[in-house]
């Protein structure tokens, strides 16, 4: 029993040690960039750059966008498969992780290809580059309003609604969307946090997003990615806290169904 | 005409046929179950009331009304689950109140009707409670006064205490038919329990492969099956070979044991037919109907005490039957081994 704690305790340190080293690292050389003295100079580099402020306000503005986008499409969806395509969810599934298959360089180019010419001519538009993000965020996303959709009693609710005179959109705002509650907020931060970073896309289309800011940042300086770095960790940590923090007491609302 | 009307109503899910020539007529304020083993379409033909399935063929009626193609929020029907389906995100009173919303009734009125039913299920304290805040037995009366909230027409019931414990099923059956005849409201219950069925019902409707085996009161389905099936699966039977001698007076033989229906039999002398006795209509003493008294002897083979009953099984040659005693501890059982003639009246004997 001691020795395979010990055992167990041992990996988890070293886990921890892997993961906090390079961390602890670049939180240290983001504080150095004054010689020989600790300060947050870096950081307010960082913050007072106006090419920061409007490449984070830009990719705030797509993720708000992409996740919108991506609740209104996904949620109905796979509502709809776990009420009544059952067999339709291995296709599904299938198509939602297709973007951890098909790179996002190829997708983009799929995407330039195709709406860069008439009938449609999107590629000068955001409306382009939130399509792409929604197909990136689709294994996330579904993912989590699958899980949420498991754990209630989908059909009897849809059907004790029904029977209680709801119509479709009742049912889908009234009582699916607020038992997804916590699944949506899941997704909603993991789209977040993968549309605030994204490179590939915002890049190849042109657009002044906070991935390309980063990735030119990185090139030129030095303190200052690695302060960027350290911001955009708190901000994913920031995120988890508020799932945790919104999450919190709701968790026998999604089993309450059935107990 | 009556209140709900099912004519000739099929359902076949691609080959697979789940409900077969279904005829019935409920009338306003009967309480009437469908009873049967799983896979028999007594939930099938109550999702086809509720309008969660569409007929292949034939036709539904609520109050005249054709309601066959209709969907389900159209058509004033309650309906309480198994699995509750209380809305989680929604207090007790948010779930009761919901039917009344979606109709846009005024504030008010939501909040009187809430009141009249957290009063009708004795749940005033748990107006603002989660439904994972309560017991299963608790979230069921919460359901069931949901779906009396909007005064459904007809009230459908698909084995809602199927998950609940022996003692609160008890409980709440009593509380569904105290509910049901205050409100006088019509009611279709679905069950395997037959126990629930016999004590709910005005009437049952037995069914078997999608097909009605028998309506009618639990007295006449419980005493006077009309099929081996319904015979064999409401209450408990002894189902013996017995040989028959005399078609005309009823005399068989059963292990070599002469005993007499009191019908003439349509069977020729020498055919082996089943028939079959309720256990609680053996006796160790003959003390008989008025049509004469059978007698089987026999040696008592096993002797089981299921606390207030003791069921003791005694064998003939090949045949075994079986038969409850009242647990008296004063009195002594029959022991296994010891010889055992039991007695029951002819009218007793049912040819299956």
């Amino acid at each position: 029993m001691k020795r395979s704690r010990f055992w167990s305790w041992l990996w988890i340190g070293l886990g921890i040690l892997y993961f906090f080293i390079p961390l602890l690292a670049t939180l240290n050389f983001s504080l150095r960039m004054k010689k020989d003295v600790i300060s947050l100079m870096a950081y307010e580099k960082v913050l007072a750059d106006p090419g920061f402020v409007k490449s984070f306000t830009f990719s705030a503005e797509m993720a708000f966008f992409t996740i919108l986008a991506s609740m209104i499409l996904i949620v109905p969806t796979a509502y709809w498969v776990h009420l009544r395509l059952p067999q339709a969810k291995p296709i599904v599934e299938f198509i939602t992780l297709l973007p951890f298959v098909i790179p996002a360089i190829v997708l983009v180019f799929g995407l330039i290809r195709i709406f860069s010419r008439p009938p449609f001519v999107l590629t000068a538009s955001p409306a382009l580059l939130v399509a792409g993000y929604v197909v990136l965020s689709f294994p996330y996303m579904y993912r989590a309003v699958d899980n949420g959709l498991r754990a209630m009693d989908v059909r009897s609710l849809t059907e004790a609604a029904q029977s209680l005179g709801a119509g479709w959109g009742t049912i889908l705002l009234k009582v699916i969307f607020p038992n997804l509650k916590v699944a949506l907020l899941s997704g909603t931060f993991l789209t977040f946090a993968i549309v605030i970073g994204e490179l590939t896309l915002a890049s190849l289309l042109a657009w002044p997003a906070l991935g390309p800011y980063m990735a030119l940042l990185g090139q030129n300086r030095a303190y200052e990615p690695a302060a960027l770095a350290i911001m955009s960790f708190a901000l994913t940590w920031g995120m988890i806290g508020l799932i945790q923090v919104f999450t919190r007491g709701t968790s026998g609302t999604a089993l309450g169904g059935m107990k | 005409m009556a209140f709900l009307e099912i004519n000739n109503v099929n359902k076949r899910f691609g080959q697979f046929v789940a409900v077969e020539d279904f005829n019935l007529k409920v009338e306003r304020g009967e309480f009437v179950s469908f009873l049967g083993p799983s896979g028999c379409g007594k939930t099938t033909t109550l999702r086809m009331v509720a309008g969660f399935e569409m007929p292949t063929e034939g036709e539904i009626l609520i109050s005249g009304a054709d309601v066959t193609h209709k969907p389900p929020n159209q058509r004033n029907v309650g309906m309480v689950f198994q699995s509750y389906a209380l809305f989680p995100n929604m207090t007790v009173a948010d779930n009761i109140g919901f039917g009344l919303k979606v109709a846009r009734k005024g504030k008010d009125e939501i909040a009187k009707v809430v009141d009249e039913m957290l009063a009708l299920i004795h749940m005033e304290s748990f107006r603002q409670r989660y439904p994972y805040q309560m017991s299963g037995g608790q979230q069921q009366r919460v359901a069931l006064a949901r779906a009396l909230a909007i005064h459904p027409q007809v009230l459908l019931l698909d084995e809602p205490l199927s998950a609940l414990d022996a003692k609160i099923r008890v409980e709440l059956r009593t509380e569904i038919r105290a509910i049901q005849q205050k409100l006088g409201i019509t009611t279709i219950y679905v069950t395997h329990d037959q126990e629930e069925a016999l004590s709910l019902s005005d009437r049952i409707v037995v069914m078997k492969d999608g097909h009605i085996e028998q309506v009618g009161s639990p007295f006449q389905i419980y005493n006077f099956p009309e099929t081996p099936f319904v015979a064999s699966f409401v209450g408990t039977l002894n189902v013996v070979d017995a040989v028959v001698r005399d078609p005309q007076s009823g005399a068989l033989t059963v292990d070599g044991q002469e005993i007499q229906t009191a019908q003439p039999l349509s069977v020729s002398a020498g055919q082996t037919v089943r028939i079959a006795v309720r256990p609680e209509m053996l006796r160790m003493t003959a003390n008989s109907g008025s049509g004469g008294t059978n007698e089987l002897s026999g040696t008592v083979d096993t002797v089981t005490f299921l606390g207030s009953i003791v069921r003791v099984q005694v064998r003939l040659e090949k045949s075994k039957l079986f038969f409850d005693m009242f647990n008296n501890p004063h009195l002594v059982p029959p022991q296994v081994g010891e010889k055992l003639t039991v007695y029951f009246p002819r009218e007793a004997c049912l040819v299956v």
